[in-house]
């Protein structure tokens, strides 16, 4: 069937993007494509401009800023698991990226791209609200406790464009995913980090609302930073996805489990 | 409609391509290089994996122009002259195919996947070969291949 037909606009900078955004009316921004040109072929998205960001100069790369970890938005999943810098500071996210998809999508899906779409089994989601990130736009910075929004959504505005995430190198984080064995998705992924802010903990392809923090369990760690502290906690069944990979229960379950496992890992 | 530049197996291509149009229907239907297969044309199956600028990447699931000024390699630039590529005679050796449709992925995804391990073990390549689907089952062989020709490779790099 093919992909519907839509103008094409390469813009160079930030502002020309937002411009063309604006002019089309019905536009996206393609980063990496990897999920919008799936969801184009489905023709559940059918818009009339498509605008790519990849001709945009200074939107991807690493880079060390006091005490953060900086990656624009189009620095590709291949590219933060190779990095020496990401390794260095913050394993967990190396290790992250790393279990994202398989190494074609790692080569081309991109970090700012997963953000916006917020698919709540998506990896990025666990790793900016576990690490306390902050999601820099071209307008503004926002806060990982504010900038999930549900299902796909997100509290960025029409035409809003991600520049650049900020994580704060934590004292130590983990990941523990349990992939989805065919489509690599998180079923379960948790996400735990340990830093002079406090102890976040936070799940994605869990929720029914997409990625969320445990804060029962961020208690017990920040008291006593152990296993052993998390043991009796668990969420609760009914928030959880169900479907046909898994009941609202074995997720739940897999919520305590990964998160005892990254813990178990920082000891 | 947008003009692109590829150089697609070492020859620059000019190209009048529809902004919709996919990487893997330019390289097929336009350049006919049909060895690049399309499988899933949902970018699960990898049979249309191809290099761009030296990285695998799924070719139905990057748009043409987004591929503009790139360097691209398909399974119809590997070999060199008449001499297969070191990882093209591994399959030959092995017998790493059964039906062969997904072959041409497979092979581009294990050079890729060798050229940044060059040292990989088999964990490593089941692990690197996630995006590549053979419906056959024939991935014993398939395994055996990448990891004899990795080490082909080394030894060819070896011997310049």
């Amino acid at each position: 069937m093919g992909i519907q037909a839509f103008d094409y606009v390469r813009p160079t900078d930030l502002a020309e993007a937002r411009k063309a955004y604006e002019a089309a009316g019905d536009a996206r921004y393609i980063a990496g494509g990897q999920t919008l040109l799936p969801v184009m072929k489905q023709r559940l998205a059918q818009p009339a401009a498509v605008i790519d960001l990849g001709g945009i100069a200074g939107l991807s790369g690493i880079r060390v800023e006091g005490n953060a970890l900086i990656a624009g938005a189009m620095t590709r999943h291949a590219d933060v698991a190779a990095s020496a810098d990401v390794r260095r500071l913050i394993p967990a996210l190396t290790h992250l990226a790393g279990l994202i998809g398989d190494p074609q999508v790692r080569n081309r899906g991109t970090m700012g791209g997963s953000l916006a779409n917020n698919d709540p089994s998506a990896d990025y989601p666990a790793a900016v609200l576990g690490l306390g990130a902050t999601v820099l736009t071209d307008s503004r910075s926002i806060a990982a406790d504010d900038f999930f929004d549900g299902l796909f959504a997100t509290t960025l505005e029409e035409g809003e464009i991600i520049r650049a995430i900020s994580f704060p190198v934590p004292e130590r984080a983990a990941y523990e995913k349990f992939p989805h064995p065919a489509s690599r998705f998180a079923l379960v992924g948790v996400m735990v980090s340990k830093s002079p802010q406090g102890v976040r903990v936070a799940a994605t392809g869990a929720g029914q609302a997409g990625v969320f923090r445990v804060s029962e369990m961020e208690a017990a760690l920040a008291k006593d930073f152990s296993a052993k502290a998390i043991e009796g906690i668990s969420v609760s069944a009914d928030d959880m996805i169900a479907d046909m990979h898994a009941p609202g229960a074995y997720r739940a379950q897999l919520v305590s489990v990964l998160a005892r496992r990254a813990v178990a890992a920082l000891q | 409609m947008p003009q692109i530049t590829l150089t697609v197996n070492g020859t620059p291509q000019k190209l009048d391509v529809p902004a919709n149009a996919l990487l893997v229907d330019v390289l097929r239907d336009t350049l006919s290089l049909t060895g690049t297969h399309i499988g899933c044309d949902t970018s699960q199956c990898g049979a249309c994996t191809v290099h761009i600028d030296g990285r695998s990447a799924k070719s139905c699931t990057v748009l043409a122009v987004q591929a503009d000024g790139a360097q691209i390699t398909t399974i119809e630039g590997l070999q060199s002259g008449a001499t297969l590529h070191p990882m093209q005679e591994a399959f030959r050796n092995h017998h790493g195919l059964q039906c062969g449709f997904c072959t041409p992925g497979m092979i581009m995804a294990a050079v890729a996947l060798v050229a940044d391990k060059p040292d990989i073990d088999e964990a490593g390549v089941r692990h690197g070969l996630e995006g590549n689907l053979c419906r056959c089952t024939g991935y014993q062989n398939i395994v055996a291949a990448v990891l004899d020709g990795a080490r082909a490779m080394q030894t060819s790099k070896a011997g310049g």
